[in-house]
């Protein structure tokens, strides 16, 4: 049987020919995503903007009146409302903000919860609850905090260990190629007004493990060949690195794109942000270990030396160790 | 490297089979296979967001705890002091500042006071001081709440308020609800199946204090509506649906009896006019207490008040033994059964507050379980044909180990009685595209390792090692993401946490040692000069 070679078998690109204007790209990206999140901001669904929200489904309907809606619901008085599609055109969540003391009132979200249900069914046939949240203010600000901690320790723990498992230099590559990705994917959910909800944190993290998977993989080839080509230039000793393990970063990439896309395309509307978040993430995580993670290296001084000092004991144990071998052996 | 020998052969197998078969349960179930209830085969749970169901995060003011044991702490105080022989007399009480202070009228009766309080100050149930007790200008007698005190309070109001929450929705019949403590002053309650929780927020929304206090007459009824108590009484509210709603009455602060000791409530109709009734029965104790009253008060006036708003006022027409007693009011048959279920089960220790609520569909949920199974089955295709259409006999090794990592993953969730919610759907999901890159990096390496001219077992033996290097450190990185996510956020993205973490450990086992197996086990069996990979 013919196997597919989607890479051929040797290849020699020039990657890190485009390490500066691409590493600039990169890095002004990175500078529009934080101006996007910081001027136009995140839509922040209930989970962090607190309130209450009704997810609706207008079963007779091709297309939920989104506009029709909002100046229904709010002619109800509780502020302005968040309309918007979810998950399919004749599917709508609506958030109204939750008036002030209102915790220390039971049933009262869920009142109003339901005036906005009963508003709303009285003027369209069909309509069909599928489900409802309330978050009270003080729970969403938990939640904001938690989540900006999480994330940061994610960043910390997992740079930590590739500053612990390989050198410094690669630590300090990994944190700015996942800060990189991390901001991108914020940036894409700012631009897109995509709601930003603890799932889509759930996915942010996650991507954190999966797009470091990239990163590691070659640091582990050019830890490698720095150990088995000392005279080689580094950039050349990066690309050949990187032309080594393309096959790999091909196919692994390939393998979870067409496991995640049948679920943003088929699977649940309440999931679409999440697997969104992480298809995006994926492109941006491989990206990121080949453009931004591996020219940091050559600027920080990774060179042949810098596995010396453990490498010789290694190696002096490992010849150690031949040594006796090939003496029992005989 | 590629030595198996029978005791590892038999250790893997066993894993992988008794990992497998605990998946067979949660999968019959999904296919709609009925299980029998006398079959105890562990299986996964489903989450509210996929089976539906409602989602509350109460919580508890501790500030509400600490003014209740303050309460409490005056009421014994004003006892003892008043049963002293002989009696201690003392004045200007205070409770500012979460503190109780009062005055004695004679400064010498000091030390006796410190000896009648001191087992007040004591904690009961282990050494930690509930108060601490200090004299200010040689006759103020100050008492100020420990800080152990303090979060022991909270700490036993919220166990029992857990317990009280518990047997309330327990007296609704819902099925299988969780209660259970979070952090030091949260509940969480989750109700499978049930889509409006108003009638259980309703049932919770209340703390059911029920206290009998005398009317106090000597009141001047003006003065009482201007909110004036005289002295040694105070002012409560009539219920907003009683007969007197807007009016207030005066009743005797001290002297009560309380609704905590209670062995029984239930609704009923009085026969004499049909009217909606909550019947009461006291404990023994209680009912002593209550037979004292009403005979030294007989033709007096008494008010039942609940969560400070007076229910009815009614008047000691008789004394009253036998401990039962019957509230009313304006009840209407749903709210007496309210009540009734509420004293029942006894009062909640603290007023608790919603500060969370998530319900959903038990509709949405099956339909994204539907979707969510279809995508991961076109994904699982997708990438079963790409594995064996690039690296042949290695992918369909690397298919096999999937489908045993996939069965695992289930198997070990039903194992350990993890729920799946809707992002663990996800987490499947990204698990299946990501376990085979053990098996992609490992392959590569082999052909790698031919192309540079190894034989075919130092190849492999090549592929395995140098690979796991890299499979490892990646996995570690994910364990680390995966923890922090686990210790993030809600129930739903808890579950994404425990799929991915689960994931990383079957994906490691079925991609590394699995497939080596039977991969050696081809190369000794049929010993290949070549591989087509």
């Amino acid at each position: 049987m013919k196997l597919l070679k989607l890479v051929p078998a040797d290849t020699n690109i020039r990657f890190l020919k485009l390490r500066v204007p691409l590493f600039s790209l990169s890095v002004l990206l990175v500078i529009a995503s934080w101006a996007l999140v910081l001027t136009q901001g995140l839509n922040y669904g209930v989970d962090f903007a607190g309130g209450q929200e009704v997810r609706l489904t207008f079963e007779e309907l091709e297309e939920a009146p989104i506009g029709e809606l909002r100046s229904k619901v709010a002619d109800l008085g509780y502020g302005s409302p968040v309309v918007q599609e979810f998950g399919a055109p004749n599917a709508v969540s609506i958030r109204v903000p939750l008036p002030e003391g209102v915790e220390d009132q039971p049933g009262a979200a869920t009142e109003i919860g339901n005036e906005v249900v009963n508003t709303i069914s009285s003027e369209f046939p069909g309509v069909r609850t599928d489900g409802n949240d309330t978050v009270s203010g003080k729970v969403a600000e938990e939640f904001q905090t938690s989540a900006i901690l999480a994330l940061g320790l994610a960043m910390l723990g997992v740079a930590l260990y590739i500053w612990v498992r390989f050198e410094w230099q690669f630590g300090v590559g990994a944190l700015f190629a996942l800060f990189h990705d991390v901001s991108l994917t914020l940036g894409m959910f700012s631009l897109f007004q995509l709601e930003f909800s603890l799932q889509i944190i759930a996915a942010i993290l996650a991507l954190i493990g999966y797009s470091l998977n990239d990163t590691i993989v070659v640091f582990d080839r050019i830890r490698e060949n720095l150990k088995k080509f000392r005279k080689m230039q580094i950039p050349e000793l990066l690309d050949l690195s990187m032309n080594e393990t393309l096959a790999r970063t091909v196919m692994t990439s390939l393998t979870l794109l067409v496991a995640m896309l049948p679920l943003l395309f088929f699977g649940p509307a309440s999931l679409f942000g999440l697997v969104a978040a992480i298809t995006f993430g994926l492109f941006v995580g491989t990206y990121s270990s080949v453009y931004l993670a591996s020219p940091i290296l050559i600027w920080m001084g990774v060179n042949s030396d810098s596995f010396v000092p453990q490498e010789t004991e290694a190696d002096r144990q490992e010849n150690k160790a031949r040594a006796a071998a090939a003496r029992s052996k005989a | 490297m590629l030595e198996f020998p029978l005791w590892k052969r038999l250790t893997l197998w066993g894993i992988t089979l008794a990992a497998f078969a605990a998946a067979v349960p949660s999968i019959l179930s999904t296919a709609g296979v009925e299980i029998p209830d006398d079959v105890s085969a562990p299986s996964v749970n489903l989450g509210l967001d996929l089976a539906g169901g409602s989602h509350l995060l109460l919580e508890a003011k501790p500030e509400d705890i600490a003014s209740q044991r303050l309460e409490n702490l005056e009421e014994n105080v004003r006892t003892e002091l008043r049963n002293a022989e002989p009696r201690i007399r003392f004045g200007d009480v205070s409770t500012a500042g979460g503190e109780l202070s009062f005055m004695l009228d004679q400064a010498s009766d000091i030390d006796r006071a410190r000896g009648l309080l001191e087992p007040l100050l004591e904690g009961t149930i282990n050494a930690t001081r509930q108060w601490e007790l200090s004299v200010v200008d040689t006759q103020r007698v100050v008492l100020s709440p420990t800080s152990g005190g303090n979060s022991q309070a909270v700490d036993d109001a919220m166990d029992s308020a857990t317990e009280v929450v518990r047997r309330r929705i327990d007296a609704l019949g819902t099925r299988e609800p969780t209660i259970i403590r979070q952090g030091d002053t949260r509940i969480v309650v989750q109700v499978p199946g049930l889509e409006d929780p108003q009638a259980l927020k309703e049932l919770l929304g209340t703390t059911a204090q029920l206290e009998f206090k005398l009317v106090d007459d000597s009141a001047l009824p003006t003065q009482v509506q201007a909110g004036i108590a005289p002295p040694g009484s105070e002012i409560f509210p009539f219920a907003e649906d009683s007969d007197f709603a807007g009016q207030f009455i005066a009743v005797e602060r001290l002297g009560g009896i309380r609704g905590d000791s209670l062995t029984g409530a239930q609704a009923g109709v009085d026969s004499r006019n049909n009217e909606d009734v909550v019947n009461i029965q006291f404990d023994t104790q209680g009912g002593q207490k209550f037979a004292k009253l009403s005979t030294e008060n007989v033709n007096k006036r008494f008010a039942i008040i609940l969560d400070g708003e007076v229910i009815s006022a009614p008047v000691f027409n008789e004394p009253i033994y036998g401990g039962s007693a019957q509230i009313s009011g304006s009840f209407d048959a749903d709210s007496a059964n309210e009540l009734a279920i509420q004293l029942r089960s006894g009062a909640l220790p603290v007023p608790l507050t919603v500060v969370e609520e998530r319900s959903v569909s038990a509709e949405l949920g099956a339909d994204s379980i539907q979707r969510g199974m279809l995508a991961m089955l076109i994904g699982s295709l997708a990438v079963i044909t790409l594995m064996i259409a690039t690296y042949g006999r290695f992918g369909i090794y690397a298919t096999i180990a999937l489908i045993f990592n996939v069965g695992g993953l289930l198997g070990l969730m039903a194992i350990g009685n993890f729920t799946l919610t809707l992002p663990g759907i996800a987490g499947f999901v990204l698990t299946v595209g990501a376990a085979v890159d053990a098996n992609v990096l490992i392959n590569e390496r082999i052909r790698e390792e031919r192309k540079r001219g190894r034989k075919v077992i130092a190849a492999v033996e090549n592929g395995y090692k140098e690979a796991s290097r890299a499979i490892y450190d990646a996995n570690i990185t994910n364990f680390i993401a995966g923890v922090l996510l686990l210790s993030f956020g809600s129930g739903p993205v808890r579950g994404f946490a425990i799929v991915l973490i689960i994931g990383l450990v079957t994906s490691v086992f079925t991609a590394l040692l699995l497939t080596r197996m039977w991969v050696a086990d081809y190369i000794r069996k049929k010993r290949p000069v070549d591989l087509n990979i």
